[in-house]
């Protein structure tokens, strides 16, 4: 059951990660220190200042998608690797900060946040999560970011801000970190920054490149077999940096599509949730 | 008053004068050629109409109003849209997706509205959709516009990137090498397309090497040399212009 809360935790991570980098096309390597905003916002909210859980993820979520938007701003005019080394930058300021506030706890972090975060609770948040990220993606905005990632002077001059949906793709993935960060910090009831540093941002990176770069199904194909093979088999979770590192270059050589391929695998089920999500609300 | 004036533009890039104090009209209705040999700065003028570059100094208006400091997507949705010389279509969408960005300036539908997905907004998107076939159907990609836009052969790109164009609702149309690398039946079907569109009421400045479709279709032919304009008149005024000749084909001397 622990191995599924933190499935469809890292879903949750993966498939915003996916809507800025996979269908906007904007490498971002400090998708974590969103989730670490999330996830410190909420957990101080609860355990100092007794807010009910719901209000206090949802405050972390916006928090981050704040976060989102400020450093938006400034970077997405940065393209490319530029891009990627000023949210990698981004990522280690805010891992510094959480462990130089004495409100964070510092290296030590938050102990005894109250268990908030389980299997029913994580299941509605990714249901609404893909149900959110697919319709936007199938309406004028989603296919704005995509135009974006395309070419992104033909977009301009089709008349869209790329500036402005840029930002907005940012704050977006930004909120559903923050999001997946406080239903983790309220799953393992303590965080330290070390949870959200670089090598959480690459691991959600890893997620979906391997599941597949725009495809909602690719990340959730990526972040179950990423989160649960190492969890599974215990004698491989030491190498679990390496095989992360390793299989990026190998997807990025062998299959850059992801491992689902160029044609978007419908399965059964998800043809039938298809229809289900297209009807009317 | 002419659809659109520039006065006096000028482009320099480092030492370069790319664009040199260029002023031409462009009449509401008309179809406009712009060309000039390889290098003379056509391309840097379409860049600087449709607010890419902004130029060094001189003004654009576009029906009466200065377009200094208006963003590219500012200036499609007052109404100037454009194709590229290198085909920039968004390869991994389809025809159809293609076609509906085009029209993102003339719609509305925000984040709030495309999770609802309310009644206006599924409205909006039926419209644009019909829309979007009916141009599809216009430039005669209607049965391709499920396919990749990538996939489609090269004549027919050319095609969907003005159709894609199109659906901006421009008033003014700047197709910049639209018959490049067309063979002569694509590019005389090309010609009765431009000529449909001006007949729906757009007005059109074109850059073209292809001379027969330029003096075929233009009713004016601005010259550009060395980023300087040499001639402005009509077809036939500029067949027989000494300069144009020596710009093109040297001097005899």
């Amino acid at each position: 059951m622990q191995v599924l809360v933190l499935v469809f935790i890292n879903i949750i991570l993966a498939i915003s990660l996916n809507l800025v980098t996979g269908f906007t096309g904007q490498l971002s390597l400090g998708h974590a220190a969103f989730m670490g905003i999330g996830a410190y916002t909420s957990a101080i909210l609860t355990l100092k200042a007794s807010i009910p859980f719901l209000p206090a993820l949802l405050l972390g979520g916006i928090l981050a998608a704040i976060f989102g938007v400020i450093i938006g701003i400034p970077t997405l005019r940065l393209k490319g690797d530029y891009l990627a080394i000023a949210t990698l930058g981004f990522g280690e300021i805010l891992k510094i900060i959480e462990l130089n506030l004495k409100i964070t706890g510092g290296t030590v972090g938050l102990r005894g946040i109250r268990q908030e975060t389980n299997i029913w609770v994580v299941s509605v948040a990714v249901v609404i999560t893909i149900f959110i990220i697919y319709r936007i993606m199938k309406s004028r905005v989603g296919r704005s970011f995509i135009a974006i990632r395309e070419d992104e002077v033909a977009a301009e001059a089709m008349g869209i801000d790329t500036a402005k949906y840029k930002v907005l793709a940012f704050a977006v993935a930004a909120f559903f970190a923050g999001i997946a960060g406080g239903l983790f910090a309220h799953f393992y009831r303590y965080i330290n920054p070390n949870s959200f540093g670089f090598s959480r941002s690459i691991e959600i990176l890893s997620m979906v490149v391997l599941g597949g770069m725009g495809k909602i199904s690719g990340s959730i194909v990526g972040a179950a077999v990423l989160t649960a093979a190492p969890e599974l088999l215990r004698s491989i979770s030491a190498y679990r940096q390496l095989i992360y590192g390793i299989l990026l270059v190998v997807m990025m050589i062998v299959r850059p599509e992801g491992i689902l391929g160029d044609v978007d695998v419908k399965i059964p089920i998800q043809r039938k949730l298809e229809k289900l999500l297209n009807k009317n609300s | 008053m002419a659809l659109l004036e520039a006065k006096k533009l000028t482009m320099t890039f480092g030492g370069l004068m790319a664009v040199d104090s260029v002023s031409f009209n462009i009449e509401q209705g008309e179809i406009l050629g712009l060309i000039g040999p390889n290098g003379a700065g056509k391309t840097t003028c379409f860049n600087l109409l449709t607010g890419i570059y902004q130029p060094t100094s001189g003004e654009i208006l576009f029906k009466g109003e200065n377009l200094r400091g208006y963003k590219t997507y500012e200036v499609t949705k007052k109404g100037i849209a454009r194709t590229f010389q290198n085909i920039r279509l968004f390869g991994a969408m389809t025809v159809l997706e293609n076609v509906l960005i085009g029209q993102h300036c003339r719609t509305k539908t925000g984040l709030f509205g495309a999770i609802t997905r309310l009644g206006s907004v599924k409205k909006e998107e039926e419209n644009a959709r019909e829309k979007a076939e009916e141009l599809l159907k216009f430039v005669g990609l209607l049965e391709k516009k499920n396919e990749k836009a990538k996939n489609l052969p090269y004549g027919e790109q050319r095609r969907l990137e003005i159709a894609r164009a199109l659906a901006t609702d421009p008033e003014l149309l700047l197709l910049d090498e639209p018959a490049a690398g067309m063979n002569p039946q694509e590019t005389n079907d090309l010609i009765d397309l431009i000529k449909q569109i001006r007949q729906m009421g757009k007005t059109i400045l074109l850059i073209e090497h292809d001379m027969k479709l330029v003096m075929g279709i233009c009713d004016r032919i601005v010259v550009l040399d060395y980023g300087k304009k040499i001639a402005d008149g009509t077809p036939k005024e500029i067949r027989e212009n000494s300069r144009v000749i020596k710009a093109y084909l040297g001097d005899p001397d």
